[in-house]
């Protein structure tokens, strides 16, 4: 037989017992697909943020078949699209929590100052490679917008040197959350009453108001306020319970340097 | 003893000297694209150790048997030219069988190796495994033994560089070099750097 022909016959003949087995293996070792996946990837939003804490939007609907994931996870669609699944999957969808954004500084340009000029790459997280930040207060909002970059709903912007969630955009992924070297964002649950301590500072009282004058002082006015003992004070911040507070808003009233607010009437 | 000893030199000096990454050059793709975070790198790395060894030993017989029978060399009969087009054939349906086969048999393996599986397909290490364990004339114990010393190489490199690759990101670096330039930079510094193990091998195992 001639080089060229061989060669050819060699080529189609492996080809072709390759697309023999490949079949085989597809018959054989079929693993069926529940046509519900496809189904709920398509009601989702599709922004593959990763809220519900999958690898992306297929990945979630993946779990919520194979897995029994709850049907409500999806913060960008809301409760619009926990219906929906709902529907395919056959269940309540039950209440669905949205999610949104908080800053926990209250450190604005007046309230708080800087221990050095930086001048190098205007980024958090290069600014907090040099000596732990330069703000005085080494917990709060560092103010270069590390934030505003990894927002893809353009919900979060600086404004008077910290970080301000636009509450309207915030779809609570928690990209921002991530993105924050000093983790003074975190999503806490979308509620009109419950008020949220709007410090990091862990210092204690007389440190902390040295470096701003809205920081948590640990003074333990609002843990006393409460009626419910949903607030607590550890290591000189208070923090609240959003499970156990019921929104009458007495810490609220009482707190000296004025940090505990409701995010949602900001 | 001997051939414990070679195949000892053969897999250290695949992950030391000649490591495919940083002293072949082969494989650059997956090395910057796959290694800016650790759990991923370990991931693809584990995958293309896994394709290499398997690809290895389905090449090493078609060539021996199919392409070049004994005697057959340098002769009409001799095929080897064939041998990128078939080496690629054979390692897409292999890589594809593999994925229909733990999809179905080791799902927790199918879901750790994820989307690293198909990717690495039509991955130039793997072809170039293949074929450079041919032309360095390796056998067949050999030749697995080099695609596993390729494989846990390539892991190597693929750690060490999403390190290297943190740092660098955190680093203030002038703008013009930001992203891709400053990660080639550190590229050739850690290849560089790999040098240094060259003869080690050699002078360990005295061969």
């Amino acid at each position: 037989m001639s080089p060229i022909l061989l060669a050819i016959v060699i080529v189609t003949v492996i080809g072709l017992i390759g697309a023999v087995i490949l079949v085989a293996a597809s018959i054989f070792m079929y693993v069926p697909v529940d046509e519900r996946v496809e189904k709920i990837t398509a009601v989702l939003a599709g922004a593959n943020c990763g809220a519900c804490g999958c690898a992306g939007c297929a990945d979630y609907a993946k779990s919520i078949v194979e897995d029994g994931n709850a049907v409500n996870k999806c913060t960008p669609g809301g409760a619009k699209t926990a219906a929906a699944i709902a529907e395919i999957m056959g269940v309540e969808a039950g209440a669905s929590v949205s999610m949104k954004a908080v800053v926990a500084c209250s450190g604005t340009c007046g309230k708080t100052s800087k221990r050095y000029e930086f001048e190098g790459l205007q980024s958090c997280q290069a600014v907090k490679g040099l000596y732990g930040g330069d703000g005085m207060c080494k917990f709060g909002c560092l103010g270069y917008g590390d934030c505003t970059r990894a927002c893809a709903f353009d919900a979060i912007h600086i404004l008077d040197g910290i970080a301000k969630v636009d509450r309207e955009k915030c779809v609570g992924c928690g990209a921002c959350a991530a993105a924050c070297p000093n983790s003074v964002i975190s999503l806490v649950p979308e509620h009109k009453r419950k008020p949220v301590v709007l410090c990091q500072n862990k210092d204690k009282g007389a440190d902390t108001r040295k470096a701003c004058t809205a920081g948590c002082i640990g003074c333990m006015k609002c843990a006393k306020a409460c009626p419910k003992e949903a607030i607590t004070v550890e290591n000189n911040l208070a923090y609240i319970d959003q499970d156990k507070c019921v929104g009458c808003q007495l810490c609220v009233k009482e707190c000296p340097v004025g940090i505990i607010h409701v995010p949602a009437n900001e | 003893m001997e051939l414990a000893v070679k195949l000892a030199s053969i897999f250290f000096t695949m992950i030391l000297v000649d490591n495919y990454v940083l002293a072949k050059f082969l494989g650059i793709c997956p090395f910057l694209g796959v290694s800016k975070k650790l759990d991923s790198a370990v991931g693809m790395s584990l995958a293309v150790t896994f394709v290499m060894v398997m690809a290895t030993a389905a090449t090493w017989p078609i060539y021996k048997l199919i392409l070049v029978p004994a005697g057959a060399e340098n002769t009409a009969r001799d095929l080897s030219y064939l041998q990128t087009i078939v080496f690629i054939l054979i390692i897409a349906i292999l890589v594809q069988l593999l994925e229909n086969f733990l999809k179905k048999f080791i799902p927790a393996l199918y879901k750790a190796l994820g989307v690293y599986l198909p990717l690495i397909t039509t991955n130039c290490t793997i072809l170039g495994v293949t074929i450079l364990n041919l032309d360095n004339g390796y056998d067949f114990i050999e030749s697995i033994v080099c695609a596993a010393g390729a494989g846990i190489g390539f892991l190597v490199a693929m750690v060490l560089f999403s390190g290297v690759r943190r740092k660098v990101e955190q680093a203030i670096v002038p703008s013009c070099f930001k992203g891709l330039p400053i990660t080639l930079v550190a590229a050739a510094m850690t290849s560089l750097s790999f040098m240094g193990f060259g003869g080690i091998v050699d002078a360990i195992f005295k061969v």
